[in-house]
């Protein structure tokens, strides 16, 4: 059987989780297997019968102690329905959770980890998928034949199954964690820009250098632009290293990996670190002083420029535009 | 206490990675340590530097050109090293149970390991040492404080960040933010000549997942440069957006 596990936050479900349901189904069809959902959290409840929309079956293992997520404990969990229910394939989102949990649960399931793929199939028994590699510049094909097989998908990598044709039902499933599992203790908790989509799952993306001079520039400009658009907001190292934004907020290789659909790239340069978070994007601009910036041999749309000057009139062609 | 820091050698972010017939033509290419790697080197030289006593043992895994990546972390503080030395490509869960080991060989307390790996772009190396070992991890890490075996750290998750309590032993994955990696002096670099560096065969077993082709993943791009003054460069890229790419959707909200 196919297994996917459904992340959620404030009660619905991420929409890695519908990508993973669309990834799911193909790998289902084509081997006949059974496919199903793993939702694990606090109260996972109205998130199950979401995702029961979906799929024919979801697994729900509840308990006060898994939010915020544990890595150890999601592992236990994973490990446990992985076995109880016989997956032969368990998908896992590529989201920071994912990526911290995923390898641990191939690790004790003795299976292989594919990673962070852009797709995955069957191919005879074998299971292969594509994978970005040394910074995104090269996609490899890995293939595996091992008996479980855990596989982060690319957020964003897949597009998002629709609704299924008939309910799904719900399952409870009781998991032995041990104290061991909850060894580590969360404490406080920093929430990145609340009201604001979240950057991996941005339709847009627009991204801001350290050519807007300050962090009051940036605000104005890269933020105001991102909520006229319903945008995620980036940045570049050096801004998040200036200290003008959160880690959280950083794009390339140390930070996060985006690709929506529309990339605004706002005085950055465009470093190979850069790129390699950014390079999947379906549509890039670039506006920077530089014409002899990198960022301009993978734009589709290029202004040489200064962003003071012309994210201002972009702001103004955007409130005309209607 | 003993402190492990593995490290990789990769190539440098500017070399040229080339894709021929579907094999990776890495020609030419310059190799450094992972920059990951190099926080990990750092924060175990500020772990000791806070007045704790512990020997810091640099770990490489990789071809023998790998020794220098092992010099440099040696160079920077590392008191000695161990290289694993090995094909350039494993799976990471293969090397993870191969480094593994020599945690175990050492009875190292606390682990450094890059957050993720330049080459592979993999952050699984991390988790999977921590799951070979029975240990906790704490990943994507950005502070870490030790007082006696208990730790505190913050790292980065999907919403913002997160603080962690625990105590020893545990896997930390380093990445930008930590700190700010130390440059080897050249006394240190003369020093480090004569520090200890034991080259064993890697003990690894077989990979899990094998790599089977590679295609280059440079897209057609428009590459239109709009002229004008800022102005009607603006608007032209706003019509352009809107009629030709399609990807402006209406205002609405």
């Amino acid at each position: 059987m196919i297994l996917i596990v459904a992340e959620h936050a404030h009660g619905a479900a991420r929409k890695s989780a519908f990508e993973l349901v669309a990834a799911g189904r193909t790998l289902a069809a084509a081997t006949g297997a059974p496919l199903a959902a793993l939702v694990i959290g606090a109260d996972a409840s109205s998130v199950a019968t979401e995702l029961a929309g979906f799929v024919p079956d979801v697994h729900v293992v509840a308990d006060p102690a898994l939010e915020p997520m544990r890595s150890e404990m999601t592992t236990r969990a994973v490990v446990h329905a992985a076995e109880a229910l016989g997956a032969r394939v368990v998908l896992v989102p590529g989201s920071r959770s994912g990526q911290s949990y995923g390898p641990r649960v191939a690790m004790r399931l003795g299976g292989a980890y594919l990673e962070d793929v852009t797709d995955v199939s069957f191919e005879g028994t074998a299971v292969v998928a594509q994978r970005p590699t040394y910074l995104a510049r090269v996609s490899a094909a890995v293939r595996t034949e091992a008996e479980r097989v855990v596989v982060s998908v690319k957020l964003g990598a897949i597009a998002v199954a629709p609704l299924a044709d008939t309910t799904g039902e719900v399952h409870r499933l009781d998991v032995p964690f041990s104290d061991d599992d909850r060894r580590l203790e969360p404490g406080p908790r920093q929430a990145a820009a609340k009201g604001r989509v979240a950057l991996e799952e941005a339709d847009v993306v627009v991204c801001g250098g350290r050519g807007f001079g300050s962090s009051e520039a940036f605000e104005r400009h890269v933020v105001g632009l991102a909520d006229r658009l319903g945008a995620g907001v980036g940045a570049t190292r050096a801004v998040v290293d200036a200290g003008w934004r959160p880690y959280g907020e950083q794009i390339g290789q140390t930070g996060k990996a985006v690709a929506p659909s529309l990339y605004l790239a706002l005085a950055v340069s465009g470093a190979v670190q850069h790129l390699s978070g950014m390079n999947r994007s379906r549509v890039i601009v670039a506006v920077n002083k530089d014409a002899d910036a990198p960022i301009f041999k993978v734009a589709d749309y290029g202004i040489v420029g200064d962003v003071l000057e012309v994210v201002p009139a972009l702001e103004e062609a955007l409130a005309g535009r209607d | 206490m003993k402190i492990l820091t593995i490290l990789k050698q990769v190539p440098d972010a500017e070399s040229r990675v080339r894709v021929q017939h579907g094999s990776l033509d890495l020609t030419g290419a310059t190799y450094v340590l992972d920059g990951m790697d190099e926080y990990g080197v750092e924060a175990a030289l500020r772990v000791r530097e806070s007045g704790v006593d512990a020997e810091i043992v640099a770990v490489g895994y990789g071809p023998a050109a790998t020794d220098q990546a092992v010099r440099t972390a040696l160079a920077m503080g590392a008191d000695r090293a161990v290289l694993l030395e090995g094909d350039a490509f494993h799976d990471p869960l293969t090397v993870a149970l191969a480094l593994a080991d020599v945690v175990r060989e050492e009875a190292a307390d606390l682990v450094f390991v890059g957050g993720k790996q330049a080459d592979w772009d993999s952050a699984a190396l991390g988790p999977a040492l921590a799951e070979a070992l029975g240990w906790a991890h704490v990943d994507w890490t950005t502070a870490f404080d030790l007082d006696g075996d208990a730790f505190e750290a913050v790292h980065d998750v999907d919403d913002g960040s997160e603080t962690l309590r625990g105590r020893l032993p545990v896997v930390v994955t380093t990445q930008q933010g930590l700190n700010e990696p130390r440059y080897p002096t050249l006394p240190n670099i003369m020093k480090a000549r004569r520090k200890t560096l034991d080259t064993r065969a890697a003990d690894v077993g077989q990979d899990r997942m094998v790599v089977t082709g590679h295609a280059g993943t440079e897209r057609e791009r428009r590459r239109v440069m709009l002229d004008g003054d800022a102005r009607s460069a603006a608007g032209e890229l706003v019509r352009r957006l809107r009629d030709e790419a399609k990807v402006l959707r209406e205002e609405g909200r």
